[in-house]
């Protein structure tokens, strides 16, 4: 079976959905990036990190399948494959829990980078949902990974710790890191209330890869453990938008996600008289 | 109105408030120490002319390209000077 797949020479990519700072939307983005990735057809797997705190399995309306989890695995007491929740609501999604009641100690980065190297095998992602703070767990959730997400929100806690956390992925060898500005409110920027995402893009000077606006949408689709990337609302437009560009495509960004509306600028004229 | 304009928006507070926390965090230098260092310069600088030592301005800065996080800081001065022979008002130290 290993044989077959390394003879197709499948080209997979192992991505961390990071922040620093906890509440920011790792979870949420890991949610809906793999879930888009799933909905273009690729084999998508999403690991959850966060052993002791795991809430993707929550998110993605999957709570109820955990059999067996992410230490079960490295522990020896399952096989990967058996870890694995297939996410029946979309062909090629699977989800591999967190440990709910153990510690971030139960597992090291060796043994991520060795569960890792055994899923890019039979996926086209990896999807990594790292835990808040910059300690172990965070450790094992960057061991494997071959790219980062990086999750803000335009605000000064938020931006600190993001910074911080691109400081140490590169220090830990990342080339390729992304940022997602989350929970952007344009009527704020608008009122000079709130940075913008150019406002944040020049701060952390890392690529700016999605935007996703504060859409009540999101709270809604926690609520009912279904992903609303794709779907009509603006946040699930955005995100459909970042998983073509995780994908390498250029896709313009949408009109609340630019920054400036065309009142800003309307209303930048009246600012000049 | 006027002080409608002139307040400063809280988005520029913020901006203003991250770049100095950043850059401190970035070089790992704390501001009290950035402060130390600003007063050591003043004093010695002091000795040879008569500068504005309530308008000096240090920085630890990365030279030029900004996408370059990893470019080694520098740090800068900016201090008026106030009575010297030559006609410089202001000098940058590296």
């Amino acid at each position: 079976m290993e044989n077959q797949f390394s003879q197709e020479q499948k080209s997979s990519e192992v991505i961390v959905v990071t922040s620093g700072k906890g509440g920011v939307g790792k979870t949420t983005t890991s949610a809906n990036v793999g879930t888009g990735l799933a909905k273009l057809g690729k084999k998508v797997c999403l690991i959850d990190t966060d052993i002791g705190l795991r809430n993707l399995d929550v998110v993605m309306g999957l709570e109820n399948r955990i059999v067996y989890n992410l230490v079960d695995v490295v522990e020896g007491n399952c096989r990967v494959k058996q870890a694995l929740i297939r996410d029946k609501r979309h062909p090629g999604l699977y989800l591999m829990p967190s440990a709910q009641t153990r510690d971030k100690s139960s597992v090291t980065p060796g043994q991520m980078v060795k569960v890792i190297e055994h899923l890019r095998e039979q996926f086209d992602y990896i999807i990594l949902d790292c835990p808040a703070g910059i300690e172990q767990g965070f450790q094992n959730a960057i061991a494997g990974a071959d790219r980062a997400l990086v999750v803000t929100t335009p605000e000064v806690s938020a931006i600190r710790d993001a910074d911080r956390i691109i400081g140490l992925l590169e220090a830990n060898g990342f080339k390729q890191m992304d940022l997602i500005i989350n929970r952007l409110r344009m009527d704020m920027v608008r009122r000079g209330d709130m940075m913008s995402a150019q406002d944040v893009v020049d701060i952390l000077a890392v690529p700016l890869i999605g935007i996703i606006p504060d859409d009540e949408n999101v709270v809604i689709s926690t609520n009912q453990g279904e992903p609303l990337v794709g779907g009509a609302s603006p946040a699930g437009q955005a995100y459909a938008n970042v998983v073509q560009r995780v994908e390498g495509k250029e896709v313009p960004f949408l009109n609340f996600e630019k920054g400036i509306s065309f009142w800003t600028r309307v209303s930048g004229i009246f600012h000049k008289i | 109105m006027r002080n409608f304009f002139r307040r400063k928006s809280s988005c520029q507070i913020a901006k203003d408030r991250l770049k100095i926390l950043l850059i401190s965090d970035r070089v790992n230098c704390s501001p009290e120490m950035m402060e130390l260092i600003k007063t050591d310069i003043a004093k010695v600088i002091s000795k040879y002319m008569k500068i504005d030592a309530d308008n000096m301005e240090i920085q630890i800065n990365t030279k030029g390209n900004k996408s370059e996080r990893t470019a080694k800081p520098s740090l800068y001065a900016s201090i008026p000077i106030v009575d010297m022979q030559s006609n410089i008002k202001e000098t940058v130290l590296h």
